[in-house]
């Protein structure tokens, strides 16, 4: 293998998000099993989880390899709070459509689709990008991810057109989740100061590059599903800066619960 | 495409090597690692020997049995040796062996066809699949138990990370396809 440009190290900032991002949808998604609309979506889910939670793993191993002083990748997973995570608010938020509340009877499928459709259109293209990586980790872990990514979003396209092209009911769910979630994937162009870094490091990428071709992919499988593509305006979420919605201190305790109460189980 | 189905293993390490042979997937206990492209290579190091694995998908829940076993087989041996992950070149199904793939067939499962690789910028938007109909015109995998090419995709993600389901037409036997990765 040959690598044009001197290796580096990703921040751990820049992994963090990263595995961040990947942790607490793998962890939303986690909560359909058992709970699926059907059989093979409550499996397809799982699947989904256990690949981001196995990404979320690999990254955070590589940023708890950087801290030293014995950092594991657990400590990371389950000993930060709220504003150390650096993840898109856009996946902490509950299965629900706006307003729905919290409840577990209120999950709505179409908004797990059309998030994981938003999120692995942009992933296929970070993941593809990062490959060139200079960090020789990153970009290892960035060419396991690209080939689990491109089935989260050939599954989570296949079922927006689905329900898009649909029945009255399912098209209206999608487009609602549609008109909900668009706005804050404005995160996703906005530069953190560690992306910004990253980008001039080479360790990263340049996030606002990709924007018009995220975009083209977006409407090409919204017009498919004969659905709109909602403007994305208003407010611009702040999750990667720490900064949550109040959703994400929820599925921490529920994420975290088991390891606090027994911190040096084994099991 | 990088690395090969088959590691070339020093002389002197061959015995490591074959004793390896007997470890089968946890989940598919008809094809061994080696043939599976699980089991990279062993190389002696200033610190000892070192099995070097590869895991399939990330979140593979079977690698850590794969380890464990890895490293209880070398103990039980005598061997004093460390398995090591290694992630790059990221492993592909493509690495499976030709006999690897017939046992698959021999066992009920549809074995994966050539990664293909993705000639479009983004991976996969002009492969993705609508529906499930669709998705058997497109790819045909012939069913593992009665040779028919009139199967059909009924979920995507089966049993396994690995694995989608299937459904033959003919002989109306459900079946695991294992996925290009």
């Amino acid at each position: 293998m040959t690598t044009a440009t001197p290796a580096a190290t990703a921040s751990v900032d820049y992994l963090l998000h990263l595995a961040d991002n990947a942790l607490v949808l793998g962890q939303r998604n986690a909560e359909w099993c058992g709970h699926g609309p059907i059989l093979e979506e409550d499996i397809a889910m799982a699947n989904i989880s256990l690949d981001l939670i196995g990404q979320a793993r690999l990254l955070y191993q590589a940023a708890a390899e950087q801290m030293g002083a014995g950092t594991t990748e657990d400590r990371l997973a389950y000993f930060r709070d709220v504003p150390e995570f650096r993840n898109y608010t856009l996946l902490e938020l509950p299965h629900s459509p706006p307003l729905a509340g919290t409840a577990a009877s209120d999950r709505d499928y179409a908004t797990t689709i059309v998030r994981n459709f938003l999120y692995s259109a942009l992933m296929v293209m970070v993941w593809e990008s990062l490959q060139q990586s200079r960090d020789s980790q990153l970009a290892a872990i960035a060419a396991k991810s690209l080939k689990e990514v491109r089935y989260h979003l050939r599954h989570a396209r296949d079922w927006l057109i689905r329900m898009g092209d649909g029945t009255e009911e399912s098209q209206a769910r999608a487009q609602s989740a549609l008109n909900h979630l668009m706005p804050y994937t404005q995160e996703f162009w906005t530069a953190s100061a560690f992306e910004q870094a990253a980008q001039s490091d080479g360790t990263g990428l340049d996030m606002a590059g990709l924007q018009a071709d995220w975009l083209a992919l977006v409407q090409d499988a919204v017009a498919e599903a004969q659905l709109q593509t909602p403007p994305s305006k208003g407010f611009v979420p702040t999750g990667k800066h720490g900064v949550h919605s109040e959703h994400l201190g929820f599925l921490l305790a529920e994420m975290q619960g088991l390891a606090r109460a027994h911190p040096q189980a084994n099991w | 495409m990088t690395g090969t189905s088959t590691p070339e293993i020093p002389a002197e390490l061959q015995a490591v090597w074959q004793a390896l042979e007997v470890l089968a997937d946890p989940e598919i206990p008809v094809v061994s690692l080696r043939e599976l492209g699980i089991l990279r290579g062993i190389r002696q190091t200033d610190s000892g020997l070192e099995v070097v694995i590869t895991p399939t998908y990330s979140g593979c829940p079977a690698m850590g049995q794969i380890e464990d076993d890895v490293r209880a087989l070398l103990q039980q041996q005598g061997w004093d040796a460390k398995v090591v992950t290694q992630l790059s070149p990221a492993w592909t199904t493509d690495w499976m062996t030709p006999a690897a793939k017939d046992k698959l067939r021999a066992y009920g499962i549809a074995p994966p066809q050539a990664c293909a690789e993705h000639a479009d910028d983004h991976g996969g938007s002009s492969r993705v699949l609508r529906f499930a109909a669709r998705a058997a015109a497109n790819e045909a995998i012939p069913c593992p138990r009665c040779g028919s090419s009139l199967t059909t995709e009924t979920s995507h993600f089966g049993s396994t990370a690995c694995k989608a389901l299937y459904k033959c037409l003919d002989c109306q036997e459900p079946f695991d396809y294992f996925k290009p990765y």
